[in-house]
């Protein structure tokens, strides 16, 4: 132990990922992108307000929540959202 | 370069960092939030957040009062912020903003004091501490995102709900305006004040830039849709976003030394504005709105618009 009794008292979070759990649980549909429609314009990945799409235009579906919002920005229609099965 | 924060070179060092600006809207890869926070899905403060976070740096520090940024950052001892967050009680962002950033500038810091609080804890309830750190020339940036009522306590009205729209303490439809913080804020005559729209990220990101690098209090003024408030799905919210836009329930603009600029997107809209219908029809919040009210809506749009191409016309 190095922090001194009082800093171990104060309310600090430390950040880390999947601080809220994973949250691609939550989700009811899924992005499926069509790698021949689409034309790498990078908007979904701008848009997306988890930033679960990266830079490659890879969807992590571990917290991708499945909002739609990428697939509704999506100016060539390359993402559908499809129903997740139990 | 030229310390843009030093007082001497001000004038100079913002004009070459506005002509940087022109040229760069290249957003940075760098992430200061964590996959992922536990905001609802098609959030829009979190994508804001985002980019808020993109333009001010790791050097930064947010102050967040009692709103949806501090229920959503993760639980503890854990958090989704990978810069610092001070969550602080509702009436006191601004005021403790305000003692941070002294106490940086004091020790001879550049670190971005940012105040990041929703319209609740700006338009209501933090309006007077807000107001005093304008008032004493405070060097921090205030954000507010407005969604435009409670939303974490589970979308009670607030001074930011706009008329007619329903929420879960006016479920007849409110029947007072939207309060003009812009107008309030620019009643203290900040170097920088702006609007934004969650729906233009990149428009976000260079007016926090810009923001960032005046000395003294500035504001920035940020659209939210909500899917769960507004009633809308949530694929929507970037949409929806850009409709407020379009159909002139939202201005973008920027005032820099009293002088306002009207944004590109909202020149356009003012030229060739969209029905008012289309934004109102696809929120439930809206449901059953009489038209009287979107009369009076259509009229208060109106007269907003005159009022600030007038202002922009003046030298």
């Amino acid at each position: 132990m190095t922090r001194n009794t009082q800093h171990d008292r104060l309310a600090i979070s430390r950040p880390i990922e999947g601080a809220a759990g994973k949250t691609g649980t939550w989700r009811v549909f899924r992005p499926v992108v069509d790698k021949e429609k689409c034309n790498a314009c990078g908007l979904c990945s701008t848009y997306c307000p988890d930033a679960a799409i990266d830079q490659d235009l890879n969807v992590d579906l571990v917290f991708c929540k499945g909002c739609g919002i990428c697939a509704n920005e999506c100016p060539k229609k390359a993402i559908a959202m499809v129903r997740e099965e139990k | 370069m030229i310390d843009p924060r030093s007082h001497g070179a001000l004038g100079r060092s913002i004009h070459n960092h506005q002509q940087e600006l022109n040229t760069i809207p290249e957003i940075p890869k760098e992430k200061y939030i964590l996959k992922c926070t536990s905001a609802c899905a098609g959030c829009s403060d979190s994508l804001a957040l985002r980019y808020v976070l993109k333009a001010a740096g790791p050097d930064t520090v947010l102050v967040v009062p009692a709103c949806c940024t501090s229920v959503i950052q993760g639980t503890y001892p854990n958090t989704a912020f990978n810069v610092p967050v001070y969550n602080i009680a509702f009436a006191s962002a601004a005021a403790c903003a305000s003692g941070m950033s002294n106490a940086f500038r004091a020790a001879g810091k550049k670190t971005n004091v940012i105040a990041y609080a929703g319209d609740g804890g700006t338009l209501d309830i933090g309006i007077q501490a807000m107001s005093g750190a304008f008032e004493r020339g405070t060097d921090f940036l205030y954000i507010c995102y407005d969604n435009e009522a409670y939303g974490n306590t589970g979308m009670q009205r607030s001074g930011g709900t706009p008329l007619g729209a329903r929420t879960t303490t006016t479920p007849a439809g409110k029947t007072e305006g939207k309060k003009d913080i812009d107008a309030i804020i620019a009643a203290h005559d900040p170097p920088y004040q702006a609007t934004a729209c969650a729906a233009y990220p990149q428009d976000i990101f260079k007016k926090v830039k810009k923001a960032l690098t005046f000395r003294g209090p500035t504001f920035i003024h940020i659209l939210a849709p909500c899917p769960p408030g507004w009633r809308y799905s949530t694929e929507k919210s970037v949409e929806m976003g850009k409709l407020a836009v379009k159909s002139g329930m939202w201005v973008l603009y920027e005032r820099e030394y009293g002088k306002l600029t009207i944004g590109a997107q909202s020149k356009a809209a003012m030229k060739k504005p969209i029905a008012l219908e289309e934004y109102l029809a696809p929120q439930g919040r809206f449901k059953g709105i009489d038209t009287k009210t979107v009369e009076i809506l259509r009229q208060r749009i109106a007269k907003n618009y005159a009022k600030l191409q007038a202002e922009e016309a003046t030298p």
